[in-house]
């Protein structure tokens, strides 16, 4: 079974769409959760295993404390309310990929509870609040590989024991639209709080589902299924689409819906072969592992660390710089950038100026090359330098793009590139004057003509200037010097 | 008869009089005659008489420029649930048939370096899940004073490899009296030191809350050496305590004029065997005698411990064993499609008994029966454990009690498992509590060994060791007659 669409025309209006997601985050640490082994990505198979993550006879986990700092840390930016004792505990269940046949997660104790976020802004101008149910922590499985030896799986255990947070969000997103805000919000938080790599193709967040219909009015919430498998938050919300769609088909033709999981394939969902939702996982709670318990200095230690997240941020950047919402929005899109940005502007003065260049050059040159900001080979001050020519006149704006050309190319100082280049801007009279006469007789046509009062052919001349002095005339004298010559 | 102390062994070998290799080729030599024949003991299931002697030789290379180890030049014998690097570690199980592991356990790693060497692993029952050394995939061990009886269990290879002078310590394992049991039914002592005292990595768990490293001495001096050397925090067990390690043997002069024993009455029921309750009133009149204070205390949920042990240790074991499932070490038989193979795998790989846990601990942790077994169990563990908080604060520094209900059974006497659980009614209730334990021999019955068991609070073994040295010393002969 397959659907893609209801099997027939259904009002979908007179539907309400719940949905609540769960969204696995991989944190950012150099080992695993509980032994010393590498997390890093892309390792030849089993190569980052011990006898830890391999689940030898006799071996034993030990907790990450790096992997509780950046549980906490994301935690507290989702507002949630961090507890003081979380417990650790087994869900068993048998898979190949499952080493230890449990995986060592949080149940009925988790990290964090009741936090939430702020996806966007109602017609009515309140905000939409979505909740967070919890936040706990447990460790990554294997993973199993069907296509690399013909008719056998084979197990690569290099992602057994990587450290995840585990969201879940309360069932308050009302469309596949919200859900994708949600999960853009909930990214940009994490990558602020520098906790993930939040990267979906490399599975360093990955999202399931939990969606039902009701029809509008009702209170209850309908049957749920999950939806497994999605690859980008564009393929959550059209997921949420077509399953909704299905929810709407079945329950208007009188039917109901079974609670199961559905994966989704880029197109369609079809149910899992396995009844995953019959899984009994017969928690209880690791033995091998002491409570966690947090010391209250050392959680608001953790809330005082936290940087300026998203919000605070883009509030700060319209009272402060008095930017326009869509410099804002395009200008914090992320920490890195939002802090490339505010150097610039500190350093320089002229917050809107540095906006302009970094929302255009800069940003360009990023797109082009695929480079991150934090690695830009133009930094900061020398930006606010090169801006800091410009307004004082120094060099041209047309200069002072080729200037940033070669900085990005060199990494040198503007001031040094302009010097070497000969890009300095001649405001010298005496020259700019010999330059002036020189056009005036190349062209004395165009030049009778604008003593005439042909009044555009002043471009044309001072572009001609501009040409023989390689862009480095100051424009504005030379226009004050081309209408005193002609009128003279 | 019995092989030379620990501390002789130390003595001798630093000042040159004999050499660990001799030791060790003695050792070897007398675990070949006591496994000889149909009457066999079938003490160890793995021994490398090459590498061990390769290393005492390794041992006497480097003895000039080190200062003498703890144990320098006693062999021990290391039960076959406990990761070593030379030998198999197969937990008496057909589902690790010729599992050797890549790393080692600590504390084998810190016999080797207090200068201890392994010569063999020791047979038991199969994950440590019996109380008679029967139900290994290797067949039975004997009992070296009675050959058609059980040397008890689970770690009855290395109580007898103990009782027999093969070596004057081994290390056992512990979840609900395996070292004290077959210490008592072999006539030598045995420690359940505090839960946390003693490095579980590298034990294979059978119940991770439950489990504790025990070690068996000919006496309580070489039980207290042995403990030293493999107690102590380690970074890799988060289960470890980070608490010094006193020396036990500083207790051998102690005495026990200032010490309170209480004697909890449950431990000494209407049914008690009256010969086991005559050599323990004996004991208790000894230490009377020898000054300390004698009181009657109670502990009265005790008769909770069998049936909560029983929930507990199946529930973790269930979840512990799971790892055990053909995929990436061990025994392995296909069958149809995954589950097939797992299905083929375990049910071949496991004896009865472990599949009898297995099934238990899923059953109590299923949806809907948690509550009613586990989460209960749980609570009822408590309150033994606090029975044992409310007798040490009211004064009293240790508690003696028989080890076990009766002198060691005839192999096969007993087929029900209930009635087989029974035997550990008197020293579960320590690793429910997460108490240090021991016993020692305080005489016999018809030949065979009885044990009394001393009790202390966490972490006090010192003082445990202190009336043990101060009882042995007093009984004397007495204890082997």
């Amino acid at each position: 079974m397959t659907a893609t669409a209801p099997s027939r025309t259904v009002n979908l209006d007179a539907w309400e769409m719940v949905v609540g997601l769960e969204v696995h985050v991989q944190l950012k640490t150099r080992t695993k959760l509980f032994c010393s082994c590498s997390a890093d990505f892309g390792a030849a198979p089993n190569a980052n295993t011990c006898p830890v993550c391999l689940a030898l006879p006799g071996a034993l986990p030990v907790l990450n404390e790096r992997a509780v700092g950046l549980a906490t840390r994301a935690a507290l930016a989702l507002n949630c309310t961090v507890q003081p004792v979380s417990i650790f505990a087994r869900k068993n269940y048998f898979y190949p990929d499952l080493p230890k046949g449990y995986q060592i997660s949080q149940f009925d104790k988790p990290l964090a509870l009741d936090g939430w976020i702020e996806i966007g802004t109602r017609a009515a101008g309140s905000p939409i609040r979505i909740g967070i149910t919890r936040v706990h922590m447990e460790e990554d499985a294997g993973k199993s590989v069907h296509d690399r030896f013909p008719g056998v799986t084979a197990i690569d255990l290099n992602r057994s024991g990587v450290p995840l947070i585990e969201i879940v969000s309360e069932p308050d997103i009302r469309s596949a639209e919200q859900a994708g805000a949600y999960l853009r919000v909930l990214k940009q938080i994490l990558e602020y709080v520098d906790v993930s790599d939040v990267n979906m193709e490399e599975g360093s967040l990955r999202v399931d589902a939990n969606v039902s219909a009701r029809r509008r009015g009702e209170t209850k919430l309908g049957t749920k299924t999950e939806v497994k498998n999605m690859n980008s938050f564009s393929g959550v919300e059209r997921a949420l689409e077509v399953e909704f769609a299905r929810h709407v088909g079945v329950l208007e033709a009188g039917g109901m819906i079974e609670q199961q999981t559905m994966l989704w394939d880029g197109t369609a969902v079809r149910p899992a072969r396995s009844k995953e939702g019959s899984h009994d996982y017969r928690y209880f709670p690791e033995p091998d592992l002491p409570p966690l318990i947090l010391a209250t200095e050392w959680i608001d230690q953790v809330r005082k660390d936290l940087p300026e997240l998203p919000a605070a941020r883009r509030a700060r950047f319209a009272e402060d710089y008095k930017l326009s919402e869509y410099d804002i929005e395009v200008l914090t899109a992320n920490a890195r950038l939002a802090d490339y940005y505010e150097s610039v502007a500190r350093a320089h003065g002229e917050p809107k100026a540095a906006a302009n260049w970094v929302m255009g050059e800069v940003m360009a040159t990023l797109k082009t090359s695929g480079e991150d900001v934090a690695r830009f080979r133009v930094r900061p001050a020398d930006l606010a330098s090169l801006l800091g020519l410009v307004r004082d006149g120094v060099v041209s704006h047309t200069a002072a793009k080729q200037i940033f050309t070669r900085m990005v190319a060199t990494g040198d100082p503007p001031a040094q590139i302009a010097e070497r280049e000969g890009l300095i801007k001649i405001d010298d009279d005496a020259q700019l004057a010999v330059w002036l006469e020189e056009v005036i007789a190349e062209n004395p046509a165009e030049a009778e003509r604008l003593r005439n009062g042909e009044k555009k052919l002043q471009g044309v001349l001072i572009g001609a200037v501009m040409k023989k002095s390689k862009g480095r005339a100051d424009p504005k004298k030379l226009n004050q010097l081309l209408t005193a010559r002609l009128t003279s | 008869m019995s092989a030379r102390s620990c501390a002789a062994l130390r003595q001798e070998t630093a000042a040159g009089r004999i050499t660990a290799s001799d030791t060790v080729r003695a050792a070897v030599a007398r675990a070949r005659e006591v496994g000889a024949g149909r009457e066999g003991l079938n003490v160890f299931v793995h021994r490398d008489d090459a590498d061990a002697l390769k290393q005492a030789g390794a041992l006497g290379e480097r003895l000039a420029d080190t200062t003498p180890g703890a144990l320098l030049g006693v062999p021990v014998a290391i039960k076959d649930n406990i990761a070593t690097l030379t030998m198999p570690t197969t937990c008496g199980s057909r589902i690790l048939e010729g599992y050797v592991s890549p790393y080692e356990a600590t504390v084998v790693k810190r016999l080797r370096e207090a200068g201890a060497i392994p010569i063999g692993k020791t047979n038991m029952d199969e994950f440590a899940m019996g109380s008679s050394t029967e139900h290994s995939a290797y067949g039975p061990t004997r009992n070296p004073i009675d050959h058609a009886r059980v040397p008890g269990g689970s770690s009855g290879g290395s109580a007898v490899a103990v009782a027999t002078g093969i070596v004057p310590i081994a290390l056992g394992s512990e979840t609900g009296g395996s070292v004290r049991q077959p210490a008592a039914f072999c006539g030598i002592v045995g420690v359940k030191p505090t839960y946390g005292r003693v490095s579980r990595f590298g034990l294979v768990a059978f119940a991770s809350s439950l489990d504790q490293v025990g070690v068996f001495g000919a006496t309580v001096d070489d039980a207290a050496r042995g403990l030293g050397a493999v107690a102590g925090h380690d970074p890799m067990d988060s289960t470890s305590a980070n608490i010094p390690v006193p020396e036990y043997q500083a207790g051998a002069d102690a005495g026990v004029k200032d010490l309170v024993v209480g004697l909890p009455k449950e431990y000494f029921p209407a049914s008690l065997d009256p010969e086991i309750r005559r050599l323990c009133d004996a004991a208790v009149e000894r230490l009377r005698g020898l000054g300390a204070t004698i009181r009657e205390v109670s502990l009265p949920h005790t008769d909770l411990a069998i049936p909560v042990y029983y929930i507990v240790a199946p529930a973790e074991a269930s979840s512990n064993l799971a790892r055990f499932d053909g995929v990436r070490y061990g025994f392995r038989l296909e069958g149809e499609g995954l589950r097939g193979m797992y299905e083929a795998t375990r049910s071949t790989g496991f004896g009865a008994e472990v599949t009898r846990r297995i099934l238990l601990g899923t059953y109590v942790l299923s949806a809907g029966y948690y509550d009613a077994y586990y989460r209960k169990a749980q609570q009822a563990r408590s309150l033994i454990a606090d029975d044992f908080r409310r007798v040490f604060e009211s004064g009293v520094h240790v508690l003696f009690t028989p080890t076990a209900p009766s002198t060691a059974f005839p192999i096969g006497a007993i087929s029900d498992p209930y009635e087989m659980y029974l035997s550990d009614i008197f020293t579960a209730t320590a690793n429910l509590a997460g108490v240090p334990a021991m016993s020692l021999p305080i005489g016999r019955l018809g030949g065979l060994p009885v044990g009394g068991q001393l009790l202390a609070p966490h972490f006090d073994e010192a003082r445990m060791f202190a009336a043990a040295y101060a009882l042995e010393r007093a009984l004397g002969e007495e204890a082997h007659r």
